[in-house]
């Protein structure tokens, strides 16, 4: 078996709450492999999205290490992870979190700034992103003037367009009707096919999880159960 | 270049708030210009002061006098060019109003020291040569619609009745700073009228305006001056023009400071409204700034973002109110008319202008993004939802 992408290892996490100390997640430990589409239920305030936050780099574990590839991102300082997350992470939000004042373009072109990617060849990466979730007649709209499909798409876009390692997406249909949610489920299961991209994704939804190749569930922060390839 | 193009689209994102923290920023600046130039103003006599000029007074205050015996022990002594005896006449024109200041000196040495007051040859022998000739600054004249050989008569206050005058002169400025709407009259005319009505009063002077040969030894005649009236009943005390100038302003001195105070209160408000809109933007952005911090963005893009907003606003305000500051201050000074004969904008007001927006920005962006730098990015997430 090929070497985990991700590499989880006795994780913890607490909050702090005034005097209290509220424990999040409880001694974690599973792997991600290569051009997995990994899927994170459980209820709410099971730890999921704190999970998630995690191995995308923007939280940090109590204890315990995650290695994502070759870098074990839990030693890593902010601004390490900061150009780390740029070069590795795509991030999909259940809101979308478009900035409103840039068109679709501009937004996808976004992440690109804080890339070593040469200017002259943002454009076609870009591009190729819009094209990706088939947005590019709409390139010049701004979000308020895109459905919420569509502005998802522009975020999924902007999550591809450095070419992450990983894809990280919470509950990203959470905000969307079920014909869009559909269309965004059946493109991050085709950018898995097609692109071997590897994908975490928080959801509450089942059918959203359907897609997935390994469900996680999370209850009260510890790992209950797993359904690895339950629905292949 | 996506930065830029977003903090200016972020600037105007709430249109209205916008344009009120703009308009108040112009209001706050052309207030803050137009009290500077008051203040500049006010402080005009003394830039236009003569390094080379000495005043000598009575040691006591302005309101004593010295004997008009002063004039020849002063001339002889070593380095002065020039002596002229000085009154503050205080005469009205009609009414109080119609206030100009006017003074009584020799016509002769006072036309000799002082260059800055242009006039024709010919108005300057008929000035000498009229005991009752007067010649008045061209602001002055044309308020009132006098012309050469229109005879002025002016009430006295100090000096009590009616004086008639000939004017025999209208002079002109040296330079932009020179004081326009003076009025100067002989003092012989004086001293030998009241000779006849107020005779305790004749051959008294209130101060003596004196010319150095060379100013750098301007000091050292100074206190040769007031040596020589030591231990005398009336002992003198001689300072250089702009010394006097600024005495005298001193008693004002409480005026001019609450001008001051009110002009950096104007900015600290406006800084307080700045840094509320600011507060208001970034709150509202918070989410938007951690999704660019989860895209790699580092504290120095979201700073620049904040920064550049706030620079934005207040670089438009700040244009605005200069803009505005040039037809208000020609306003100002058609309004206030003689009180400030040289009521100019100085680039000296506008620099403080520009130096006041610029504190206002930084000031009023500081703490949104120490907050924005410094959230969590999780929490900064959770915002939006």
């Amino acid at each position: 078996m090929d070497q985990p992408i991700v590499e989880i290892r006795n994780i913890k996490k607490t909050y702090k709450r005034g005097n209290y100390i509220i424990p999040v997640l409880e001694d974690i430990t599973f792997d991600i492999q290569k051009g997995e589409f990994l899927a994170l239920m459980g209820p709410s305030g099971s730890g999921k999205s704190t999970l998630l936050n995690l191995i995308a780099g923007i939280d940090k574990a109590d204890s315990g290490t995650i290695r994502i590839g070759d870098t074990e991102i839990t030693t890593l300082s902010e601004t390490q992870l900061a150009k780390w997350r740029a070069a590795n992470v795509g991030f999909i939000f259940q809101f979308y979190n478009l900035i409103p004042v840039l068109t679709a373009y501009e937004n996808v072109e976004l992440p690109l700034h804080v890339t070593g990617l040469p200017r002259k060849d943002w454009r076609d990466h870009v591009e190729m992103a819009l094209r990706i979730v088939n947005l590019t007649h709409r390139m010049d709209h701004y979000p308020s003037q895109l459905s919420g499909g569509e502005q998802q798409r522009v975020a999924i876009a902007r999550a591809l367009v450095t070419d992450p390692t990983i894809l990280v997406a919470d509950e990203p249909t959470g905000d969307l009707d079920r014909v869009s949610a559909e269309e965004i489920l059946q493109l991050m299961e085709r950018l898995n096919a097609e692109s071997k991209m590897t994908i975490i994704m928080v959801t509450h939804d089942p059918r959203a999880a359907n897609k997935a190749h390994v469900v996680k569930h999370l209850d009260k922060g510890i790992l209950n159960y797993d359904n690895s390839e339950a629905s292949h | 270049m996506i930065i830029l193009k977003l903090l200016i689209r972020n600037a105007f994102r709430h249109k209205l708030r916008s344009c009120l923290t703009i308009l108040g920023i112009t209001i706050a600046i052309l207030a803050f210009g137009l009290l500077q130039t008051v203040l500049t103003a006010w402080y005009s006599g003394i830039d236009a002061s003569s390094s080379s000029r000495l005043v000598t007074r009575n040691a006591i205050s302005l309101a004593h006098t010295m004997p008009l015996s002063y004039k020849e022990k002063i001339r002889m002594i070593d380095g002065v060019k020039a002596v002229s005896p000085g009154w503050w006449f205080g005469g009205i024109y009609i009414d109080r109003k119609n206030f100009f200041p006017n003074f009584a000196y020799e016509p002769a040495s006072f036309l000799e020291m002082c260059p800055e007051y242009v006039l024709t040859t010919d108005e300057k022998l008929a000035f000498i040569k009229d005991r009752k000739g007067c010649i008045v600054g061209r602001k002055t004249a044309a308020r009132f619609g006098w012309k050469i050989e229109d005879t002025v008569t002016l009430d006295g206050t100090i000096f009590t009745g009616k004086w008639d005058f000939t004017v025999r002169g209208i002079y002109k400025g040296k330079d932009k700073n020179t004081d326009e709407t003076l009025f100067f009259f002989q003092f012989d005319y004086l001293n030998e009228t009241i000779k006849k009505t107020v005779k305790q009063r004749a051959d008294q002077v209130g101060f003596y305006f004196i010319s150095v040969k060379d100013p750098d030894r301007a000091a050292e005649i100074a206190t040769a001056i007031d040596k020589l009236f030591k231990n005398s009943y009336a002992e003198t005390l001689t300072e250089s023009e702009k010394s006097f100038a600024k005495h005298f302003l001193s008693m004002m001195e409480a005026i001019i400071v609450a001008i001051e105070i009110v002009s950096y209160i104007i900015i600290i408000i406006i800084m307080a409204v700045m840094a509320n809109t600011m507060a208001m933007t970034t709150r509202e952005r918070i989410g938007e700034y951690a999704v660019l911090k989860t895209m790699g963005f580092g504290g120095r893009h979201i700073a620049t973002i904040i920064f550049g907003e706030s620079f934005v606003i207040t670089a438009l305000g700040c244009i605005l109110g200069i803009a505005l500051t040039y037809p208000a201050a020609s306003i100002f000074s058609k309004t206030v008319g003689p009180a400030f004969p040289s009521f100019i904008v100085q680039p000296k007001s506008i620099y403080l202008d520009i130096a006041a927006a610029m504190i206002v920005a930084i000031i009023a962006a500081l703490v949104p993004t120490w907050q924005a730098i410094n959230i969590r990015i999780a929490d900064g997430l959770r915002r939006i939802q």
